[in-house]
């Protein structure tokens, strides 16, 4: 069951993978994000991570997605027109990051294929309590230290996108 | 595997109730509007309307529904789909009753629960946004592209003090699971009065209450914040160019969000499928009392009905209610109806008061309502928290 | 229904590569300011479920926390970038990243 579950959802988020790169239109990718942080959202369900799995939805894939869209139907731009890139780059752009994944693909296989066996309900201890006590106990000051960073942010952007007053 | 089929005949029973309670809430809605406004409302299909659903039902269904050519086919028809879905997604963790015993099997009366419940329902809300701002931009329309920006911007804005009001009962409660959450609502105080988190605990939840009630009206686009939507205002807003079975998707998907949102609001703060005072002091009685006095009503009005055609209708329902009165009587299916009961009832009256507002107050204009989010409720939000954190930190053991 | 074996913890973590040499892939090649800047928050999202899976392993509660502050960050950062794009479209009228090339040589 654990496998898979795997399987499709790994399946639905490289291939929606390759379709954020692939595609011309800037909101079929944007969609195609989407699509993969869904599907890594049901995976770190399969991890134990449940706070992180509905975090990633109400953040990532709920809000700053959502922020990609709004700029995106805005600007209107239209889709990308696919002009020539170099041949260098069509010859051997693709063969060498099929050839990293392969290395890494390699590595990994050989040095941790001795390691745990994933499975649901292998791991107890993603829930919101145990976030919630290793944010407030260790990991105090960088969180009040992200704080400061998204004030910083928001008013970065409010700067940035606002009307000059002429 | 006796999992797996209990599983299943939870969905149809959930599923098939929930549709039903979606068509006749429509019916519910014109029938309250039509009384506000002083005039009758759909009274020809069926006695009293009541076959007005399906009537709609058939018509929606049998439309042409056709494919403008200038729109991006993908996107129209992905829309109501993520619309509908992530609005019916939600009903799936809601807790309708305690424990019940059906044919041997134990089970809750609830499809599932997960011990991040809230943080569910918050991620399938976010994820509604889609379905609008995808509609809005695919029909190539400059009105329904404003009114989906407008009606997404509206939603993640309100999304804010909805969330913040969310977190100070479960600061009360301790729990992120729903099903934990009406449990510890349980209860009384001084023998009678309930537990639930907008009267009691540390500090009495009424200002998150309020805040939740009025966010949850931003959330589904509900009257006073229903411009993105409105027909006098851009055209119909998102659903300009949808025609049959995609705009009733999004009617049914505005009617979903409409009744998770009231019950959101009754598990959070009026304590669920808890009665409203205990059951040494009658209260399995009252679902009964209250059938047999409104069978009483109806079958007094039927013996000298205003219109000849209600001599027959009004003495049947009559039949109806006191049969439903005496099924609550009924010791095997009295834990199963009775907390039921308390639920629908509390659901059943904020849905009410939804609809009320409806009929009785006037639009916002976009700029008064973002302005209201983010100047006035999002800060009273954060207020409310502090005072409960404070609260709950000074009164803990 | 399989039973017994769960999902070896390397087939994760070649996932995330997959994934991230993905988000390369659409960071050098792309065109579109904005698909670049997606391209980016795809190797994020790699490097969290990484993460996430080491956490795992290690039975501990940090790979979560590392993930939790990545997301944030990445709030943070798509808000000011999505602001500094709207500002370029602005100026320039275009979201090719080769007409944004004023400062080379």
């Amino acid at each position: 069951m654990d496998l898979f579950f795997f399987v499709v959802f790994a399946v639905v988020a490289i291939g929606c993978g390759i379709s954020v790169v692939l595609q011309t239109h800037p909101i079929s990718s944007a969609l195609s994000l989407v699509g993969v942080m869904g599907a890594l959202a049901v995976l770190y369900l399969l991890l134990g991570a449940e706070f992180i799995a509905m975090a990633q939805v109400i953040v990532y894939a709920g809000a700053i997605m959502v922020l990609f869209i709004f700029v995106i139907m805005l600007l209107n731009s239209g889709g990308e027109v696919r002009a020539g890139r170099s041949v260098i780059v069509k010859v051997l752009g693709v063969p060498a990051l099929a050839g990293f994944v392969v290395i890494i693909a390699w590595v990994f296989n050989s040095s941790f294929s001795e390691l745990a066996q994933v499975h649901f309900g292998g791991f107890s201890d993603g829930s919101a309590r145990s976030v919630g006590r290793a944010i407030f106990g260790p990991y105090l000051l960088p969180f009040e230290v992200t704080s400061v960073l998204i004030l910083v942010a928001i008013l970065g952007a409010v700067v940035l996108a606002r009307k000059e007053l002429d | 595997m006796e999992f797996y089929v209990i599983s299943l005949v939870k969905i149809a029973v959930v599923f098939a109730g929930f549709m039903t309670t979606l068509a006749y809430l429509q019916w519910v809605e014109r029938k309250v509007i039509a009384h506000v406004q002083v005039r009758v409302g759909p009274n020809r299909v069926g006695p009293h309307g009541l076959l007005q659903p399906m009537a709609d039902i058939i018509k929606l269904v049998t439309k042409e529904g056709f494919l403008p050519s200038h729109v991006h086919k993908v996107f129209y028809l992905l829309a109501p789909f993520i619309a509908v879905s992530m609005a019916l997604i939600s009903i799936s963790i809601i807790p309708f009753g305690s424990e019940i015993k059906v044919f041997g099997y134990t089970t809750w009366m609830q499809l599932t629960d997960l011990n991040v419940g809230i943080l569910f329902v918050l991620a399938i809300s976010s994820l509604g946004v889609y379905g609008i701002a995808l509609a809005g931009w695919s029909s190539n329309n400059k009105y329904s592209l404003l009114g989906g920006l407008r009606s997404s911007a509206q939603m993640i804005s309100y999304e804010l003090p909805l969330s913040l009001a969310i977190t100070a009962p479960l600061l009360i409660a301790g729990t992120l699971s729903l099903r934990e959450i009406v449990q510890s609502q349980g209860g009384y105080n001084f023998g009678f009065l309930p537990r639930w988190s907008v009267f009691t605990g540390p500090f009495p939840q009424i200002f998150s209450f309020l805040i939740f009630v009025i966010a949850g009206f931003a959330e589904t686009n509900r009257v006073p914040f229903d411009l993105p939507e409105a027909e006098n205002e851009l055209v119909a807003g998102f659903h300009t160019e949808y025609s049959s079975m995609e705009f009733a998707s999004f009617f049914m998907a505005e009617y979903a969000n409409m009744i998770t949102m009231t019950c959101m609001t009754t598990i959070l703060f009026l304590g669920g499928w808890q009665p409203l005072f205990p059951a040494s002091l009658g209260s399995n009685y009252v679902p009964p009392l209250l059938l047999f006095f409104f069978g009483a009503l109806l079958l007094f009005n039927g013996l000298n009905p205003r219109r000849k055609k209600d001599r027959l209708s009004l003495p049947v329902f009559a039949v109806v209610f006191f049969l439903l009165g005496l099924l609550f009587l009924v010791p095997a299916v009295k834990p199963i109806l009775v907390p039921f009961f308390w639920f629908a009832a509390k659901v059943g009256f904020l849905l009410f008061t939804f609809i009320w507002i409806r009929g009785t107050l006037p639009r916002f204009r976009y700029d008064q309502l973002m302005g209201f989010a983010w100047k006035f409720l999002f800060p009273a939000a954060l207020i409310n928290l502090l005072i409960t954190g404070l609260l709950v930190a000074l009164t803990a053991k | 229904m399989l039973q017994g074996g769960g999902v070896p913890l390397s087939w994760v973590l070649i996932l995330s590569a997959i994934l991230f040499s993905l988000g390369v892939a659409g960071f050098l090649f792309r065109k579109n300011i904005i698909t670049v800047f997606m391209s980016i928050e795809l190797m994020l999202n790699a490097v969290n479920l990484s993460f996430v899976a080491f956490s795992y392993k290690l039975q501990q509660v940090n790979g979560h926390i590392f993930a939790f502050f990545v997301m944030v960050v990445a709030a943070a950062e798509a808000a000011v970038g999505l602001a500094i794009i709207l500002t370029v479209f602005k100026n320039r009228s275009s979201l090719d990243i080769d007409d944004v090339s004023e400062m080379k040589n």
